[in-house]
């Protein structure tokens, strides 16, 4: 064994170069398969976990999905609003803990600003049984005053802290050059990170989204005068998260909701959550097929990386032979040397699927506010570099073979 | 018993027309422990093939060839590649270094298939061989002489009871070709080995005395002047 590590050591500093473009190839391999398994899966869990502190979303007439894409993770446009009367009448039954309103319509430069009530900050739980927490002295808005809360990735982003002031810009996205609402907020307090999407989020006053310069209310049709009262009416929500007195409950307001036909009800959200990855699976699965791939193209980098030197080596095998070497440790040595140069690149594969999945955490957390879970353990973060080397084993089969028919006579002649 | 002895051993090839040709054709030689044999030979009579056939790497086609007792050509190939590592050292003409390995490397690495590396002994025939301050070198560092002399401390490592020569001063400036061969046929004598050196150079054949002629030993010669 001595022997065969002392040949394979020497041979892999031999060929220093193509030793290590190898390995790169059999690291990039090896790191992609990993950063596949891991990032989807812990997207999918950062996603669906079912951490969420509340148990369904009520929202205009349309797709579940928008509505929790909406509201739980701050994405995509609203499907539409609901009638304050709406958001009125759950807020009153028995079986709701809390309703919390959610309004949209501005933002400040692509951060989304929401418009709610202050029980965001009372009675919202993000996480179950965790709520907002305020960095330092930051208080709530109130709900009489032009004021906002901050989520931590905003403060930091935008290096805005309590006691700076904003004007919001109309819609959704940032308009570069578009002129802002002439509505001056305050800031009254930053959040502390929840690493979840609320870190993005601007929370104002829902009187807010009301009155600000330019918005319609009524369907679009109203628009409220400075220092009027604004008819409920009028009044609109986008959305409605909702905590039930238990989780049950949303199977039957699913059910008068779905009576009805102006609304729409997102409930159990992890349910609506993983009908949209169930959906989506097929990129999983075409990811993994393009790495399986790439690890097929390293063994074959590898294959064709050994074969390639095996005519200058052959006279080394036939040396070896004639210094009493067997047959077994010079094909052993061939099929050791591809293996390690596999097991190398399994370890550099760590390091770049840690860069991977880092890089992958920060875009999902900057994109979604979502935060995957980088020090969990895959499976693959095992078997990957286990059938690196078996794929690196089966490489160096080829060439062995032909090290062990080198004619030795013949060779050193 | 002699250490070694070829009985009738015959050895063809087969030529690109098909046929076979006789190469090697030797109905009887012997070597006693420690003794030095030269056997003179030109280029191209079928030498290397015989010394092959002696170390194992080669099959003869007929007959035997007899260690201490034990037939090689009977052995099983991983026990005549043991015997090989343990009993017999082998010089190349052309040295067969392998590049990759420094000259203690090299020296070191035929140690591994026979008794086991044995640093401080390679260094101290390197060293003997007027190499200490080349043990770190690569082959393609050293000069030629340097070469030849790391390929004879390889041959000696082992401290096998066989040293095979072919044409071991062939590559040498005729200034380095007689200490060359002085230090292995001293070595040799030293460790108890028998050596059998091949060669056409008169001055290795002088300082043998008595070179055995290799168009005596193989008959094949006789009939049809062949390639090696």
């Amino acid at each position: 064994m001595r022997s065969l590590l002392f040949i394979v050591a020497r041979s892999l500093r031999q060929h220093l170069l193509s030793t290590i473009i190898t390995v790169i190839s059999a690291g990039l391999a090896s790191g992609l398969v990993m950063s596949v398994f891991t990032v989807s899966e812990q997207s999918r869990t950062a996603f669906t976990g079912g951490d969420i502190g509340y148990d369904a979303v009520l929202g205009a007439k349309g797709s579940q999905l928008q509505l929790v894409l909406n509201t739980v993770f701050h994405l995509e446009t609203s499907p539409g609003n609901i009638p304050w009367s709406l958001y009125q009448e759950v807020k009153g039954r028995g079986d709701v803990r809390y309703a919390i309103p959610y309004a949209l319509g501005d933002n400040l430069y692509g951060y989304r600003i929401v418009g709610t009530t202050r029980e965001i900050f009372d009675v919202f739980e993000f996480q179950n049984g965790e709520k907002f927490r305020f960095q330092g002295d930051g208080q709530p808005f109130d709900e009489g005053f032009q004021e906002a809360v901050l989520g931590s990735v905003v403060a930091e982003k935008l290096g805005l802290k309590r006691g700076d002031t904003f004007r919001p810009y109309h819609g959704l996205q940032y308009m570069p050059g578009s002129a802002p609402h002439q509505e001056l907020y305050k800031i009254t307090g930053v959040l502390e990170p929840t690493n979840t999407a609320n870190d993005g989020v601007i929370w104002i006053p829902i009187e807010g989204i009301f009155r600000m310069d330019g918005h319609k209310l009524a369907g679009g049709t109203e628009e409220v005068e400075r220092g009027a009262a604004i008819p409920d009416e009028w009044k609109e929500v986008s959305a409605v998260m909702l905590k039930y007195s238990s989780p049950i409950r949303g199977k039957f307001m699913q059910d008068e909701i779905r009576r009805g036909d102006s609304a729409t009800l997102a409930w159990p959200i992890a349910s609506v959550l993983g009908t949209f990855f169930l959906k989506i699976g097929w990129i999983t699965k075409v990811l993994v097929y393009v790495a399986y791939l790439v690890v097929v193209v390293a063994g074959f980098g590898l294959l064709a990386s050994i074969y390639n030197t095996m005519n200058e080596r052959r006279r080394e095998f036939a040396i070896l032979r004639a210094l009493g070497a067997r047959k077994q440790t010079v094909f052993s040595a061939i099929v050791l040397e591809a293996s390690a140069i596999a097991l190398l690149g399994s370890l550099l594969g760590y390091l770049i699927y840690g860069g991977i999945l880092f890089g992958s955490a920060m875009i999902i957390r900057e994109q979604t506010g979502v935060v995957l879970d980088v020090t969990s353990v895959h499976p693959s973060l095992l078997w990957t570099p286990l059938g690196m080397v078996v794929v690196g084993a089966l490489a160096g089969v080829i060439p062995a073979i032909k090290a062990y028919s080198t004619d030795v006579a013949r060779t050193l002649a | 018993m002699p250490l070694l002895e070829l009985r009738d051993v015959r050895r063809a090839f087969r030529s690109p027309d098909g046929e076979d040709q006789l190469i090697l054709d030797v109905p009887s030689f012997e070597v006693e422990g420690g003794q030095q044999v030269a056997i003179a030979g030109t280029s191209g009579s079928g030498k290397t093939t015989f010394l092959n056939i002696i170390a194992g790497l080669l099959a003869p086609t007929s007959g035997e060839v007899v260690w201490d007792g034990d037939v090689v050509s009977g052995m099983g190939e991983a026990k005549r590649d043991a015997w090989r590592a343990r009993e017999l050292g082998y010089v190349f003409q052309t040295f067969n270094l392998l590049g990759g390995y420094t000259a203690l490397e090299n020296v070191t690495l035929g140690m591994m298939f026979g008794p086991g590396p044995d640093r401080a002994f390679a260094t101290s025939l390197l060293e003997r061989l007027g190499l200490a301050d080349r043990l770190r070198h690569r082959p393609a560092q050293l000069s030629i002489g340097q070469q030849q002399r790391v390929a004879l401390a390889r041959a000696l490592a082992n401290r096998p009871r066989l040293v095979l020569a072919d044409e071991p001063t062939g590559n040498l400036d005729p200034r380095f070709a007689l200490e060359a061969l002085g230090l292995l046929r001293e070595l040799c004598r030293e460790q108890g080995a028998a050596l059998i050196c091949v060669s056409h150079d008169p001055r290795v054949l002088d300082d043998f005395g008595d070179a055995l002629d290799f168009a005596v030993l193989n008959r094949a010669m006789a009939e049809e002047p062949q390639g090696s």
